[in-house]
């Protein structure tokens, strides 16, 4: 045990350390401390957007900006993909 | 790449198509059910990828253009971009066409429910546009890598047959 290998080690402990923290004071599972925003979007999606599939209305409209940005990685990742395989000159 | 056996080939013809259309489905009907159109274009991606493996490179870019698909992807996008700015006298991608009658616009009643097929405003119409690019950019992954694999055997400048 020498050189870096120390620091990993010291890192780990760190991080093992903050997970267990981060154990111990979790909530009880399927009882969420602050529930506002699932409580809107269960009770008001489907009056306000007339979708069945809540999820979808979330990700296609009320959050619709950040799908763009995923159509947009999309299209980058194509992009190059065709711009390593072009045919060369 | 090679075509495969007769038996493979076979086999695709008759199930692709419950691949294309279950894909088709998956889409179309992403404001009822799980999924929507990243995961059904992926799934129609996998049909393409089929008739690639099955039928083999040459004879498949026979039937279809790559250009195709590039085209696809780019009208997805640029679709979803319009959905986008058409809601714009509100804000960006607002759902302008939700609850006001017409193809898109039927009310759902609240509750846990079978669904009403043509409800949910742009959410649909965003899900076709996605679909579309998603079906396009993967399809035009695979034929440019499918491409770029013969270019390689075929023994190109960089090629596999020139280090020998």
């Amino acid at each position: 045990m020498k050189g870096p290998r120390v620091i990993f080690l010291i890192f780990f402990v760190i991080f093992v350390g903050i997970l267990c923290q981060g154990l111990y004071n979790i909530h009880p599972y399927g009882e969420p401390r602050v529930s506002a925003m699932d409580d809107y979007f269960i009770n008001n999606a489907q009056s306000e957007r007339a979708a069945n599939n809540v999820v979808t209305s979330i990700v296609f409209d009320y959050r619709g900006f950040d799908t763009l940005g995923e159509a947009a990685v999309l299209f980058t990742a194509v992009m190059s993909v065709a711009a390593l395989f072009r045919k060369e000159e | 790449m090679r075509p495969l056996s007769i038996v493979v080939r076979t086999i695709c013809n008759i199930f692709a198509w419950f691949v294309a259309i279950f894909g088709a489905y998956v889409i179309l009907h992403g404001h009822l059910t799980p999924g929507g159109g990243f995961q059904g274009g992926a799934i129609v991606a996998t049909f393409i990828a089929l008739l690639l493996v099955a039928h083999g490179g040459k004879s498949f870019l026979g039937w279809v253009k790559k250009e195709i698909f590039s085209s696809f992807e780019g009208a997805g996008l640029v679709a979803f971009v319009c959905v986008g700015f058409l809601g714009l006298s509100t804000t960006f991608l607002y759902n302008f066409l939700a609850l006001k009658g017409g193809l898109f616009g039927s009310a759902v009643p609240i509750g846990p429910n079978a669904g009403v097929l043509n409800s949910s405003g742009t959410i649909a119409l965003a899900n076709i546009a996605v679909g579309l690019e998603v079906v396009g950019g993967l399809s035009a992954i695979l034929i440019f890598m499918f491409l770029g694999m013969r270019y390689v055997s075929e023994g190109g400048k960089e090629g596999v047959k020139d280090d020998k």
